[in-house]
């Protein structure tokens, strides 16, 4: 009941073509990274994967449903169950904290309960235990625009942990955060998705973090699979395919790139964000 | 060394300004605008004549009291037309927000049908605020004969088609990542406007309301020429009875109840800001 992709296909109106042909299936309760150039497709198969978009070519399963052969309130509760942290949080400025995080739940609760929740909010001690994983506790009751980036990014991921999705997907989760958070952040996030048993798919931007937490690996170049690997098989020689066009492979800079051989599997430290 | 290449919408942009304003000349030949007739001595003493007449103004205290009685009534008429025309302008608003649309997320399945019922919903509100009030008023007269229904219910289906479409439009070009967002996450179309939209574009939507609120009382002049009472029905009395002191006052009231509602919209900005 994960997801499965079979020559799937996508051109943006504006011509572009994103995703060509890309197969894949992933199983139940797997944790992946996708590593990429920036434009080389990442956002938007997450997007399909979010059933956001809808491919050209090829054929969807998702959590055992093809979004786009359903009907409406099939396809609504599908994506009440997939939860994806954007690279940008879409959260509005004048929100607060409880309430951005606390959206997090619109899908599956009733229409009444989430007006009701804009008065007085119904569940602050559920966002509260969401941000205090994140070391953001303290802030429940503060405006959105009062927080730094990596603040916003933490909320918005708190959002999507208060959603508790069966489909856990990230779209560059930790871009505005310092090496040491999201070496945490990343880390609780595979904890949490191994916790649950849910799936987990996370773009990264920094190789070394995908190699050290995820699994399994997949290189994506040119809306193409480059390489799907155990993050242990993957070698040097491919990473500086895939980032060809960029000149060197990008690390967050907490560990060395993992010799020939070597599998990449630091402990995760304990949560404990700065 | 390459030159830097000339912005290519510099020429696109001069031709449409040089097309505005050979359209606008003949315009403004058509309507018989000439400014410089208001400085023909003739007509100045005409105005300065019309303009002395409203001095002094009206201020015995059986006019004010009446004064005050019809400034309650309008009031309540204005009141009374917003608020049915929010019955309209917000479900009709809400249907035609785009960003609103689950349909357009992919697209999925069917979207034509939400393309459709909004382009039919935008047809509607067109048709009720392109009759101008008083022409709804006209034929409401017919049914509840002389009286504040007519006018409140001319001023609910006119001002229900302003609001809509200025609604749905504000809806519209505010950041709709957000609920678009929420919808993508199973998120229904109302919880994502309250989540999504109002945070963005709720101070824009309470100033127009409360600018439309102030057309209203404007507007109420005219509700008073089909004897809806109120401020409107004053006026039409004291022109008639060629009284500049008595419109003076009326003006004034106006000119108050203007700044009121100034007050109002920028107090409530700020609540939401």
């Amino acid at each position: 009941m994960g997801f499965s992709l079979k020559g799937v296909g996508l051109t943006h109106a504006n011509g572009f073509r994103a995703l060509r042909d890309v197969d894949l299936r992933v199983a139940c309760g797997e944790r992946v990274a996708l590593v990429g150039a920036s434009g080389a497709g990442k956002t938007t198969l997450l997007r399909v994967l979010a059933a956001a978009l809808r491919p050209d070519t090829g054929r969807l399963s998702l959590l055992g449903t093809d979004p786009w052969d359903a009907s409406p309130a099939t396809l609504r509760r599908l994506r009440a169950r997939i939860g994806l942290v954007h690279q940008a949080p879409p959260i509005p400025p004048r929100q607060r904290v409880v309430t951005a995080v606390l959206a997090g739940r619109l899908g599956q609760w009733p229409l009444w309960k989430s007006l009701a929740s804009l008065l007085y909010p119904l569940d602050p001690e559920g966002a509260r235990h969401q941000l205090a994983r994140l070391d953001l506790g303290e802030r429940l009751y503060e405006r959105c625009d009062r927080l730094s980036g990596g603040q916003l990014q933490r909320v918005a991921l708190a959002r999507v942990l208060y959603q508790q999705p069966d489909l856990f997907l990230a779209d560059e989760p930790v871009s505005a955060m310092d090496p040491a958070l999201s070496e945490l952040t990343v880390a609780l996030l595979n904890e949490e998705a191994s916790r649950r048993g849910v799936t987990l798919v996370a773009s990264l931007h920094a190789v070394d973090l995908a190699l050290r937490h995820f699994p399994r690996v997949i290189g994506v170049k040119e809306g193409q699979v480059l390489f799907d690997l155990p993050a242990g098989q993957v070698r040097e020689a491919q990473l500086r395919e895939l980032y060809a066009a960029e000149g060197s492979v990008p690390m967050a800079g907490l560990a060395v790139l993992p010799d020939a051989g070597q599998p990449a599997a630091a402990a995760p430290p304990p949560l404990r964000c700065a | 060394m390459s030159a830097v290449p000339r912005d290519p919408a510099a020429l696109p942009r001069l031709g449409w300004t040089l097309a505005a304003l050979v359209l606008l000349w003949p315009l403004l030949r058509l309507a018989d605008f000439e400014p410089v007739r208001l400085l023909d001595e003739g007509n100045l003493r005409a105005m300065g004549h019309f303009i002395r007449g409203f001095l002094p103004m009206e201020t015995s205290h059986d006019f004010m009291a009446l004064l005050g009685k019809a400034m309650v009534e309008t009031l309540a008429m204005a009141t009374a037309g917003i608020a049915l025309s929010l019955l309209l302008a917000v479900p009709l608003g809400l249907a035609m927000t785009r960003g609103l649309s689950v349909s357009r997320i992919g697209p999925g399945r069917r979207a034509w049908i939400g393309t459709l019922v909004r382009a039919l919903v935008r047809a509607l509100l067109a048709v009720l605020r392109g009759v101008p009030e008083l022409v709804w008023a006209l034929l409401f007269v017919r049914v509840f004969g002389l009286g504040a229904s007519a006018g409140v219910l001319a001023l609910g289906i006119t001002y229900g088609g302003m609001l809509g479409k200025v609604y749905g439009e504000i809806l519209e070009s505010t950041d709709g990542r957000t609920a678009r967002g929420l919808l993508e996450a199973g998120s229904g179309r109302v919880a994502a406007l309250f989540y999504g939209l109002l945070p963005h574009a709720g101070g824009e939507l309470v100033s127009y309301t409360v600018y439309r609120w102030e057309c209203a009382v404007r507007a109420s002049v005219v509700m008073g020429f089909v004897g809806a009472g109120g401020l409107g029905q004053l006026m039409d009395q004291s022109m008639k009875m060629l009284n500049g002191g008595e419109a003076a006052s009326i003006l004034l009231t106006f000119l108050l109840l203007v700044l009121a509602a100034d007050g109002l919209s920028e107090f409530l900005r700020r609540r939401l800001a």
